[in-house]
Order: C-alpha cells, then sequence, then structure tokens
C-alpha cells in the first residue's frame, strides 16, 4: 500500500518523455547508441562516453532488489525505499509496494507498477514479481 | 606540486553550544571565527583567505566576509556537504603554497536543531537538481540513504548490526569525558539493538545526533605557523573525490574513501598501519565502518570484525576514533560533521585531548569525511597531519 503522499517529479525537456511515457504505463530507459550502454537515471549526453547519441528504449520492467530499506520512524506510514537493478543491467531508486514490508529482501524478484503523484505523473515503482 | 609541508593547522576552535535558541547562524559562524584566531593567536586582520561552504548564509563568502568585516584576497566557497571543511583545508594549503594567501579562515554554523531539522525528512539541496525526479518522489531521506548501504554491506560481506553498534559504544566510552557532548551516558551493544528501528537496519543509536553550533580553523603558512605559540600541526596530504550512482552501475558498499584516502596517503608517503588517531565522519555507524575499509585500515568487508570488542576506543584499542564523542554522541553542527573531524584530530596530535582519551605519542593523525548522502551520491576527503 502506499498511503503516503508521493511528490510529483520536477519534469523538464530532458526528462519529459520519461514521465509521459510513465503516465502511458511504460517504463523507459536510455541507452547510448556509441557505447551501447543503458544508464539511469536519464541524461541527453550518456554519462559513460558523453556521446549524444542516446535514445529511449521500453524497459522489461522486471528486475531485483539490489538493497532497500523500510523507513519506520518519524513518518505517518512506514515505506521502503530500495534500488531494484532492471533486466537491462542498472540499477534505479524505487519504492518496493503492495506487499508485506517486513518480507522484502534483497535478491527478490520484482515487477514495475506505477502510482499516482500528488499534482504530477505518475512514477514507476515496483511489487513482487 | 604537493602541498606536503606546506600549510600548518595553527587554530581551531569548537563552538559549546549544543542548542542556540537565541543566536543567528551568522553570529555562530563569527563566535567560531573569533574562537579559532584567539586559539591560534592571531587576529582577523591577519586573515587573507576565506573559505565556507552550503551552510553560510546568504550569498556565502560574499556575505561572510562582509558580515566579519574581513579584507581577504582568496576566496572558496567549495560545498561538498559535510566533508566541505576539510577539501577546505586540502584547498587553503593549495592557496597558501602558491602564495595567494598567507593565514585562511574556515569556518561553519548552523542551528538544525532549533530549526527542528530531522534526518528523517527530505532535505532540499536546490532547484534544477538533475537527479532529484528520480528520487524525491521516493522518499529519499539522510536515514533510509545510509540504511540502503548497511543493509547491502550486510548482504554482502555478513557484517552484522552487533558489530555496528560497538562504534557507537565506542564513542559513547569517549563522550562521557566530553563535558559538552550531548549523550555522555556510556551504552552497549544491547542499547544500541534495544533502540528503535529508525530504518532497516538502522536503529536509532546508530543514527548521529542533530545539534546547533559550529566550528572554525586556521591553516598558515610555514613562517607564520613557527612564529605562533602553539604545537605544530603539519599538513601532509590530502585527497577528495565524488561518487554517485554511476549511471546506475551501483557499487554501494565502496565510498569515495577509496578514492581520496589512496590520494592522501600517496601524498603523505604514509601507510594505515603509521596512523596513531583517526577522526571518522560518522553520520551514522555504517559510515564509520565503510570508511575505515576504504582507508585501508581493514580488507573490504572486514570492517565489521576490525570495529568490534572495543577496538575504536582509546586507550585499550587498535585504532582509537573520534575521541570527542563524534557525530554519534558529541555533535553534528549544521548537519555537517566535517569539521569537528578535523579539530579533534588536531586536539590529538598537540595532546590537547581529554587526557582521559589523549592517544599516548600521537605523532600522526588523519580525518575522514563523507557528505551529501553515502546512499545516492556523496563527497569525499581525507586529510593526514603529523605532530611537528
Amino acid at each position: 500500500m502506499t498511503d503516503r503522499k508521493i511528490p510529483a517529479p520536477s519534469v523538464s525537456p530532458e526528462n519529459k518523455a520519461f514521465f509521459d511515457a510513465a503516465a502511458q504505463g511504460k517504463l523507459l530507459i536510455k541507452k547510448c547508441n556509441s557505447c551501447n550502454e543503458y544508464h539511469h537515471y536519464p541524461r541527453s549526453l550518456c554519462p559513460f562516453c558523453f556521446s549524444d547519441k542516446t535514445e529511449w528504449r521500453d524497459a522489461k520492467g522486471t528486475g531485483t532488489i539490489y538493497t532497500y530499506s523500510v523507513l519506520r520512524r518519524g513518518v505517518p506510514v512506514p515505506y521502503c525505499i530500495a534500488y531494484v537493478t532492471l533486466e537491462e543491467g542498472v540499477s534505479m531508486l524505487t519504492n518496493i509496494v503492495d506487499c508485506d514490508l517486513d518480507k522484502v529482501r534483497i535478491g527478490q524478484k520484482v515487477t514495475v507498477t506505477f502510482k499516482p503523484t500528488d499534482g504530477g505523473p505518475p512514477v514507476p515503482m515496483f511489487k513482487p514479481a | 606540486m604537493s602541498i606536503k609541508g606546506k600549510a600548518y593547522l595553527v587554530g581551531a576552535f569548537e563552538h559549546p553550544t549544543r542548542k542556540a535558541e537565541n543566536k543567528s547562524v551568522a553570529q555562530l559562524h563569527a563566535e567560531v571565527a573569533k574562537g579559532a584566531l584567539e586559539d591560534a593567536g592571531l587576529t582577523k586582520q591577519d586573515v587573507d583567505g576565506y573559505f565556507c561552504a552550503g551552510d553560510a548564509p546568504g550569498l556565502g563568502p560574499l556575505s561572510m566576509v562582509d558580515y566579519l568585516g574581513l579584507k581577504v584576497r582568496h576566496l572558496d566557497s567549495t560545498d561538498t556537504g559535510g566533508t566541505s571543511y576539510l577539501i577546505h583545508v586540502a584547498h587553503a594549503a593549495q592557496a597558501i603554497a602558491l602564495g595567494k594567501c598567507n593565514v585562511a579562515l574556515i569556518t561553519l554554523a548552523g542551528r538544525p536543531r532549533s530549526e527542528g531539522h530531522s534526518g528523517t525528512q527530505p532535505r532540499v539541496w536546490g532547484a534544477n537538481m538533475p537527479d532529484a525526479p528520480f528520487e524525491a518522489p521516493y522518499g529519499v531521506v539522510t536515514t533510509n540513504s545510509y540504511a540502503m548501504v548497511a543493509m547491502r554491506h550486510m548482504h554482502e560481506f555478513g557484517t552484522t548490526s552487533e558489530q555496528l553498534a560497538w562504534i557507537k559504544v565506542a564513542a559513547s566510552h569517549h563522550a562521557q569525558h566530553n563535558p559538552n557532548a550531548m549523550l555522555r551516558e556510556v551504552v552497549t551493544v544491547k542499547d544500541v539493538l534495544d533502540s528503535p528501528m529508525v530504518a532497516d537496519p538502522l536503529h536509532r543509536m546508530d543514527c548521529c545526533v542533530v545539534s546547533d553550533g559550529g566550528g572554525a580553523l586556521i591553516v598558515a603558512k610555514p613562517e607564520i605557523a613557527k612564529k605562533l605559540k602553539r604545537p605544530l600541526v603539519r599538513l601532509l596530504g590530502a585527497g577528495e573525490s565524488g561518487k554517485g550512482q554511476a549511471g546506475g552501475k551501483l557499487t554501494l558498499t565502496t565510498s569515495g574513501a577509496a578514492w581520496s584516502g589512496a590520494a592522501a596517503f600517496a601524498e603523505a608517503g604514509v601507510k594505515p598501519a603509521d596512523v596513531k588517531y583517526v577522526s571518522i565522519y560518522d553520520s551514522f555507524t555504517i559510515t564509520v565502518l565503510v570508511q575505515l575499509e576504504d582507508l585501508g585500515f581493514c580488507k573490504k568487508g572486514e570492517g565489521g570484525k576490525f570495529v568490534a570488542d572495543g577496538n575504536l576506543i582509546s586507550g585499550s584499542g587498535r585504532l582509537p576514533f573520534n575521541t570527542d564523542g563524534g557525530g554519534l554522541c558529541n555533535n553534528h553542527p549544521a548537519n555537517r560533521g566535517g569539521m569537528t573531524k578535523v579539530i579533534e584530530a588536531v586536539r590529538q596530535l598537540r595532546g590537547e585531548a581529554h587526557p582521559k582519551v589523549q592517544v599516548k605519542n600521537c605523532g600522526l593523525a588523519l580525518a575522514q569525511g563523507t557528505g551529501g548522502q553515502l546512499g545516492t551520491r556523496h563527497g569525499s576527503a581525507t586529510l593526514i597531519m603529523e605532530r611537528e
């Protein structure tokens, strides 16, 4: 469950495609056509080779939990922050949702789901696969 | 060109306050500047270089040199979060070596306790942050960011909460002798494990305090340092680095200390085994453990064993650390702990730490800082200093 009010991401010309896709229920990831590396968070110039030949690709939307933590104090509702390593090989910061937070584990298989934000586009989160 | 031997730490002052409800941030900067100048035996008119970071109010160094009434010919406002002040010491030494200034003043101050800050609230680092849209919606705060590092370290290396707790236990043994420390009670491993879980796997006692206060340092060229009536603390080496998410290719269990430490040791021409005392930034217990590994005091993954059983306690442990009680027990002014790391290292090298925690024959010390968040992106800086 995500009772937490999720702050809206600040959309910029550089990241607009990502959040437009999220509104359609699609997870995009950037790939560089010069060095063939995926990266996240998305940039216009590849953070590895600095090429401007980066393009958006549809991510499979599945991955494994690299690490996580459930914040329990000082917040109205505990929530689980995590890095999920996508099938494409890069890790993204996210939340693990729609599950018993006490059972979240590193290495767990997860799949993307999109959650509404407070006045902005939805954002990708992950739930147990 | 090296900074080795080109500059001395001649003044150090830690503000005694831990809650400054009736003072302004600028006022605290001025009070620590005055304290450090008096400690060095210098006056405001001697200062010709000024260094501050993001805690300085207004337009940073411009607001502060005006407020403090300084006339300087060198300014630096490098901001790498809590480790900024270690970098300032290194940059001051560089400026001194190049003849750009002779006496550098570095100040830090803040009132997060009076202003109600907490490690479970998001921190705003400024507009147009490229990473923010991909982090802010998920509720990254200070505690859960570091907690993710601890969780991964436990997964990769079998590190335990008991081992992390020993870092807090050692800090509390030191803090009992510091009359200014916020938390002076000696605690046990059980106390740490019994304290409330804040962000799995970090308990409340794995977290540093939130305090008001500040500190200042004076760095001077050798000719000036040698005319002052203070023990001589000479800078031998320094390193700095930044490390983040690497485009999504995460290595969260290694910090930028692996790079800044290697650079500092190379410049100083010493090795970890030579170091008698360390100040290690302790925003959380896990922060200490990761940095000790990355600096080479033990192998990667063996930090848990290294810190256990009181091995960081002065007098009995193999590597005394944070003898003022550190951020875990003493203070964490402006949510930035780098300044106080340098100050306690200077005290140790001068032989002016509390007698109960003073390291015998403390000729070589290291101060290590991280700033920002280990779980997302952080700066690292290492200083190696000797008693001359």
